[in-house]
């Protein structure tokens, strides 16, 4: 997968007079690739989209796209389409009209214009409904309106600013699978801007989360689920608990942590931080609801934790378990439901144990926000 | 209960009393453009006429005067509309830090008096001109030139206003979707921005001509060779006013009831157009069999619309058939009639006069009584007058009585210039 148009940023830098948007990017998207930036609101998304479309200048560095230089390039020159965060659909021109504006501009006549609406209307599964207004669509149909009028334009990097906020669950995860399967069908380069996890993980060959303006992981969904590098990463994607401490030990890979709540632990150092970490050092131990398993009362040990549970609650496929954590924040444990039988553990202490492999070191840093 | 009926009848008069207050002068001023004498009222009314409409077509000066103001209308509209613009595009978009500041500097003009605009317009580009070497003939110290630019300098300002109420709803990615999608600036701004402000635009041109059409005290410094219709009126109405002009006043009040009907039909049309491409099904709206509302249905302006024009085309017809001439010759036969008989009582009044005061003359003090009943009698005063009072208002009354047939009859030509300026005011503020 590498046909089409890569985009590379380096060293990027934005700034708003003193307040810096991105620090010092640096990322490589592969032609063909699937890319999502993944980020909390405020991070700087949007404005690393506009840099590599050209509406912002970048105050640093570069954005190369197909290895050229695209400074001193505008929006229209460049082999982009950007998927606004609101759409921007022309409300005045009717559906056909949106999509081949692009070909009007190109002085297309209005027949070929109509053929080629057409066709990207049955693609979007909208077929005859180009004679509508975009006011006289759905939200769900008018994002797929958006998505034709940027192909229409043949880009060679298709960007897309969280096209998929504004609709509602059901309809999210059916354009999910959609925008990929069209990804796939046109093979050029998607760059997918979103805070929705699960989008990225789902949609996405490669991702990269940002926090306040600085990317702190890029890698692929697996990757950055099972081995983030900060604290941020491992917080912020997916669900995960956090145990706060110091390193005692370093052993090869793994890693001995005084925990402050839950006493001595053992698990693995992220890939990103081999090497890195020395004893003494302020750490971070992430384990996944669903690393947990239950383990006999009693048990101690490096990879057995005791709490007491505050509430349980049963979701169906798996049964959940809150305990005191450390930091005030709730120690979530997700037994999957097999059929057998739970029995309330509420008030009651109980004990967990884990596979360290499934446990993840990262030196201390902020976490997202709930 | 009661109190509230009240309420509600005190607030329908109290609006009966405000629209006669607004539309009054209109009505009237309309009315007496139909009536035949040839100083503008209602009352008496005398005969239907359409000579004043005929009247007012052959003047030149006030055709003239409509051509110079459509002149410097058209002028005026596209440069305030195209100033506004630009003023509106800079307010919203390019310096939004500014705003306050730039927004202030953009609306001054409205608050300087159109007096001062018109002579400061004269005095700089008279500067301007003589800077340039150039003659008093030249195209800086013309007219029409002068006209334009100075009524745009305030009209650019209403036009900016309008312009970014509208602006302020546009959203800015839209241009920017344009531009991503190839669109040159130029391309993004005609295809996109344009016709999102079109209404606007609409609205600007509409304000900025009839702005352009009713303004006197701007203009009455800068028209040179090109005298507008107002300045024409003011002019006119020194010299004495005719029905011809609220023939034109009527006229104009026509077509803005046309202008007005005809934009609340096109809305209300667009409106259920709208509607009924809603409730459209996709294979109707494909397959262009989709029946849309017809022009007059469920809408009330169109049907108004409709009735005005026909009501006009009736007006005209019998207008172009009609003839006063009998009836003009009718009242005038009966105002002659009218004038002998009064004449002939002012000649016995005096005759009854002049025997008084011969037996004032003559007689003693107790004869005085009998002949002074008969003499206040006569004029149509009972005994109430003390007898000695009773010749100086003897001579009062039918002065007092003359006083408005004498305007009728021609004589009262004095009172003229004061009902005029009035009047002439009124037509003003229609236009
Ligand atoms: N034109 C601008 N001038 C000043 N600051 C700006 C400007 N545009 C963005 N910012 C700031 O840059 C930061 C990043 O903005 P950005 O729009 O990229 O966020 P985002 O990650 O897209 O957020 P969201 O998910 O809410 O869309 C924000 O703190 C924002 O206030
Ligand atoms: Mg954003």
């Amino acid at each position: 997968m590498s046909a089409g148009v890569g985009v590379n940023l380096e060293n990027l830098w934005i700034r708003f007079g003193d307040f810096v948007a991105v620090r010092d990017a640096n990322v490589n998207i592969n032609g063909g690739d699937f890319f999502s930036f993944l980020g909390p609101s405020g991070c700087g998304k949007t404005t690393i989209l506009r840099a590599v479309s050209g509406f912002l200048e970048p105050s640093d560095g570069k954005v190369l796209i197909g290895g050229n230089d695209m400074k001193g390039i505008g929006p229209n020159k460049r082999p982009t389409a950007l998927i606004f965060q609101n759409l921007a659909l022309f409300p005045l021109m009717k559906i056909w009209e949106n999509i081949t504006f692009s070909m009007e501009i190109k002085g297309a006549s209005a027949k070929e214009r109509r053929k080629r609406a057409d066709e990207l209307l049955d693609m979007i599964a909208l077929p005859g409904q180009g004679d509508k207004l975009p006011s006289e669509l759905s939200g769900g149909q008018r994002q797929r309106v958006a998505i034709a009028r940027a192909l229409c334009a043949e880009p060679d990097v298709l960007l897309l600013d969280e096209p998929l906020s504004a609709l509602d669950l059901k309809l999210r995860q059916h354009m999910r699978t959609e925008l990929r399967e069209i990804q796939q069908r046109v093979g050029i380069t998607f760059i997918y801007i979103t805070h929705d996890q699960g989008e990225a993980l789902t949609m996405s060959d490669n991702i990269a989360v940002m926090k306040a303006g600085v990317i702190d992981q890029i890698g692929d969904g697996k990757t950055i689920y099972n081995d983030p590098s900060t604290a941020f990463a491992a917080s912020f994607v997916g669900e995960n608990n956090v145990f706060r401490g110091k390193v005692k030990r370093i052993m090869g890979e793994e890693a001995l942590i005084q925990t402050n709540r839950s006493g001595e632990l053992v698990a693995r150092i992220s890939s990103a931080n081999q090497g890195r970490m020395k004893e003494g050092d302020a750490a971070m131990m992430f384990i996944r609801p669903e690393a947990f398993a239950l383990a006999p009362a009693g048990a101690s040990g490096d990879h057995f934790v005791t709490a007491k549970v505050n509430h349980e609650e049963f979701e169906g496929n798996v049964f959940n378990i809150f305990m005191e954590g450390d930091g005030g924040k709730e120690l979530k444990v997700s037994i999957p439901n097999l059929g057998q039988s739970f029995e309330d553990h509420t008030g009651q202490n109980i004990t967990l144990e884990y596979e360290t492999k499934n446990a993840v070191i990262v030196p201390a840093g902020e976490l997202a926000a709930e | 209960m009661k109190n509230f009926t009240f309420m509600r009848l005190s607030l329908w008069v109290y609006l009966a009393i405000f629209f006669a207050y607004l539309l009054g002068p209109l009505v009237i001023m309309s009315a007496t453009a139909f009536n035949s004498p040839s100083f503008p009222r209602m009352t008496p009314w005398e005969c239907l006429t359409f000579e004043w409409f005929s009247a007012l077509f052959q003047d030149e000066r006030i055709l003239n005067g409509i051509w110079n103001s459509i002149l410097v209308g058209a002028g005026t509209v596209v440069l305030s509309v195209a100033m506004g613009l630009a003023g509106a595009l800079m307010l919203t978009q390019i310096w939004p830090k500014l705003r306050a500041t730039y927004y202030t500097v953009i609306i001054a003009p409205i608050l300087i008096p159109g007096v001062v605009l018109g002579i400061s317009t004269l005095v700089f580009w008279d500067r301007i001109n003589r800077m340039l070497g150039l003659g008093a003939d030249s195209f800086l110290s013309n007219g029409l030139f002068l006209t334009i630019i100075g009524q745009s300098t305030f009209i650019a300002s209403y036009c900016m206003l309008v312009l970014v109420a509208r602006l302020q709803r546009y959203d800015i990615a839209l241009t920017e979707a344009a531009l991503d999608l190839g669109a040159t600036h130029a391309q993004a701004f005609r295809k996109v921005l344009l016709p999102f402000m079109r209404p606007a635009l609409a609205s600007a041109a509409v304000l900025a001509f009839l702005a352009s059409f009713e303004n006197y005290n701007t203009t009455t410094f800068t028209f040179g060779e090109y005298p507008t219709l107002t300045i024409e009126l003011a002019q006119k109405v020194r010299y004495g006013i005719t029905p011809a002009i609220s023939a034109l006043a009527f006229i104009i009040v026509v077509l803005t009831v046309f202008a007005a009907l005809f934009n609340e039909a096109s809305i209300r049309r667009k409106q259920l157009v709208a509607e009924a491409r809603k409730k459209a099904t996709v294979e109707e709206l494909e397959s262009g069999k989709l029946r849309l509302p017809g022009f007059l249905s469920s809408n009330a302006a169109a049907v108004a619309l409709v009735v005005v024009a026909c009501a006009t085309v009736a007006v005209v017809g019998t207008a172009t058939v009609y003839s006063p001439a009998q009836c003009i010759a009718d009242v005038q036969e009966q105002k002659r009639l009218e004038t002998e008989e009064r004449i002939q009582e002012l000649r016995r009044q005096r005759e009854l006069r002049r025997q008084q005061q011969l037996e004032e003359q003559g007689d003693a003090a107790p004869a005085q009584t009998a002949p002074s009943t008969g003499s206040g009698n006569n004029s149509g005063f009972g005994g109430v007058f003390a007898p000695g009072s009773l010749s100086g208002d003897g001579e009062a009354a039918p002065e007092a009585e003359q006083e408005p047939q004498g305007n009728s009859s021609g004589f009262g030509n004095i009172f003229d210039p004061n009902a005029l300026s009035g009047d002439g005011e009124d037509s003003g503020s229609g236009n």
